[in-house]
């Protein structure tokens, strides 16, 4: 079944100030949306008020992927549900294996005595890394721990493809990747592309979007959506930039949180 | 502060359990010269620590123990422990004294020694008294010298020149008996190019508070190699003070593993003199405390020799309202060039209310050296938490995930896998999980 994601009136805060003023977004299995804007628009900040980042407080709103509201739920149960965010800064953690990661995030997914064989899981794990040209020694090597920035996207990159999710977002996955290391990344995506499977691809260059193609395209200014459209929007972005944007809404500062 | 040492005997009861055991008159004399020394003694200084607050006099009084002919009728609290041990190389200590000890002919054919200290003073009276007390001298404090007084039980181990011993000896120290006394002391004597690795687990099973007054002497021959594994899980009944010490002569080895696994308050001091050209040192503490522990953990590394490494690593993890103090001293001193001494003390807290104080100490006397310290006392990470459950690992998964991680550099290093196991169960055991 194709998943359905439908944002209402999302609101959210950090440190009590209010970054998300009511974020309206409709997906479906399928899809790929982008979500574009210049830097301090709000655009992380979505991605991780949806994962439920404990410094994001929301205040309102709803996020149902197939019926379900994923904001009254804790950030595992999130996960479970089907919801994947592929992070701009992954958290490194020493002592614990990539691998033994991976296969606990797995089996939290499976019923107890139904866990993945050692076997069939170190199978699919390689047959995944070797798609995404990681070595093989990054199964046994802790959690991001030393990994260069292209190697922390590529095994974020690892973890969607292994956990199967309904959506994915991914939160400036192209930022601090060199051209070939986003080819494979974008390769490792389009991979995963499925009518059942939508994407929202949070970014502010287009390039990336050369390599994934949206169906829809949204600009963040100011915590809001203000403009939505398709692929022709994110080429015109590139081609000259967010000011015509401004203009034509009458914005003059598009970001938010600046009198901090 | 003075506080007058309470001496739990006097000296003719000393004197009369020395004859009535059947010790040699040097021992006795020994024994009688350790309690004078701890009336006069002050307890032992630690960091941060007044141990003269703790249940430290609880020595009860000596209880023969009654020996077993097999295994099958040793205590069950033991019983885990001493699963298919009926061919192993093995001592069992309860209480006041041994109740089993076994050697396999074949090493016993080599010339190796191991069985409970009390009867080698009688058996190799020469041996024990050329080592015995020369690494935790009974003059240091008064807990060392009440512990050189009143030692009962205990292990002694002789790996003679050349003997090479693959599979490790074990020791079981049980204290099931509060009003017993329970002081064991281990010496083991690794002669010139000899290697051995022996494990010791100390159990208790009881009520009512007591005390484990412990010294370990290790003597490293030249060239010799010694791996010395412990495990401490003591309930919350027992106060548990230990001394261990290596002496380490010209090329030889001592490596301590050390699993700080009790319940009650423990204060533990593991020492490594490098004393030898070319000797080294090699510790690895792991702790876990929980409830309202107090705990006081060090290791040092002293050189003399040329050319000596010591390593020295010390991860707790602290739940609840522990309390823990961690120290690591590296002493090099003048003349010991091309010394290199490194360590590195880290302490993991889980709640509000657990303490964990790391201090490193360098104390350099000579310039020709490379020292190294690192230290850190840290909550975990809400990051790492919830970068762990956007995964889809719940909170409980996730927070033993990088516990166990945080554990796991010291315990991933432990060449014996079923101590290895023992360890990451008893781990689990303490957080509850």
């Amino acid at each position: 079944m194709a998943a359905e994601f439908v944002i209402e009136g999302l609101k959210a805060t950090i440190e009590g100030k209010e970054i998300l003023k009511g974020i309206n977004l409709q997906m479906k299995g399928g899809e790929i949306h982008a979500i574009m804007g210049p830097n301090g628009t709000g655009k992380s900040t979505l991605a991780s008020a949806l994962m439920g980042h404990p410094k994001y407080e929301v205040t309102e709103g709803t996020a149902v992927l197939d019926g379900e509201d994923l904001l009254e739920m804790a950030v595992d149960e999130r996960a479970r549900a089907g919801l994947f965010l592929a992070m701009q800064y992954p958290s490194e953690i020493s002592g614990v294996t990539n691998s033994d990661f991976l296969r606990s995030a797995i089996n939290a997914r499976r019923e107890e005595g139904k866990e993945i064989s050692l076997i069939k899981f170190i199978r699919q794990m390689e047959a995944k890394m070797k798609e995404l040209e990681m070595n093989p020694e990054f199964l046994h090597r802790y959690l991001n721990e030393g990994f260069s920035g292209g190697e922390k996207k590529r095994n974020e990159i690892l973890q969607m493809m292994m956990l199967d999710p309904k959506i994915v977002i991914l939160d400036e996955i192209d930022s601090g990747l060199d051209i070939d290391a986003l080819k494979i990344v974008a390769e490792g995506v389009n991979s995963m592309r499925s009518p059942e499977r939508g994407f929202l691809v949070i970014t502010h260059y287009q390039r990336l979007l050369n390599y994934i193609k949206p169906d829809f395209v949204h600009v963040m200014m100011q915590g809001r959506i203000v403009k939505s459209g398709g692929p022709e929007l994110a080429e015109r972005l590139e081609a000259e930039g967010y000011e015509w944007v401004k203009e034509e809404l009458g914005i003059e500062d598009e970001t938010v949180g600046q009198e901090v | 502060m003075t506080t007058q040492t309470i001496l739990p005997v006097d000296a003719a009861r000393i004197t009369e359990l020395s004859q009535t055991g059947g010790e040699p008159a040097w021992l006795k004399d020994s024994r009688l010269k350790a309690l004078e020394l701890a009336a006069a003694l002050e307890l032992p200084k630690l960091e941060k620590t007044r141990i003269d607050r703790w249940n430290i006099n609880h020595y009860g009084s000596y209880k023969a123990a009654t020996a077993v002919a097999s295994l099958a009728e040793a205590p069950s609290s033991v019983a885990a422990l001493i699963a298919g041990q009926e061919e192993g190389n093995l001592v069992i200590q309860r209480n006041s004294g041994a109740v089993y000890t076994h050697l396999s002919p074949e090493l016993a054919a080599q010339g190796v020694i191991f069985t409970d200290l009390a009867t080698a003073a009688k058996e190799h009276g020469d041996l024990v008294q050329k080592y015995l007390h020369k690494a935790v001298l009974p003059e240091e404090h008064a807990i060392a010298a009440l512990h050189a007084a009143l030692w009962n039980g205990g292990v002694f181990l002789y790996v003679p020149k050349n003997v090479v011993i693959e599979t490790p000896l074990q020791a079981i120290l049980l204290t099931d008996d509060a009003e017993a006394t329970f002081v064991p002391h281990i010496l083991i004597v690794a002669d010139t190019n000899s290697s051995v690795t022996y494990v010791d687990n100390y159990v208790s099973d009881k009520t009512e508070a007591g005390l484990h007054n412990g010294a370990v002497e290790v003597f490293v021959g030249a060239g010799a190699a010694v791996r010395y594994a412990t495990v401490h899980q003591f309930g919350e009944d027992t106060t548990d003070v230990t001394y261990r010490r290596a002496v380490v002569e010209n090329d030889g080895t001592i490596e301590w593993i050390v699993g700080e696994m009790n319940y009650g308050d423990t204060a533990s001091d593991t020492k490594s003199v490098l004393k030898g050209n070319g000797a080294s040192s090699d510790a690895k503490v792991i702790a876990v405390g929980s409830g309202s522990q107090k705990l006081n953990y060090t290791t040092q590394a002293q050189h003399f020799g040329k050319s000596t490494p010591s390593d020295m690593i010390t991860r707790a993890v602290m739940r609840e309202s522990a309390t823990s103090i961690i120290n690591g001293i590296t002493k090099i001193e003048k003349g010991a060039t091309r010394a290199d001494g490194q360590q590195t003390e880290k302490v993991l807290m889980l709640s509000p209310k657990a303490r964990g104080d790391a201090n490193p100490i360098l104390l350099i006397d000579e310039d020709d050296v490379t020292a190294g310290h690192a230290a850190s006392v840290g909550q975990v990470n809400p990051e790492q938490i919830y970068y762990l459950m956007s995964r889809g690992i719940s909170r409980h998964d996730a927070e033993k995930l990088i516990i166990y991680g945080f554990l796991a550099p010291v315990v991933s290093q432990i060449p014996l896998e079923g101590l290895r196991n023992q360890l990451q169960t008893l781990v689990e055991r303490k957080l509850g999980q």
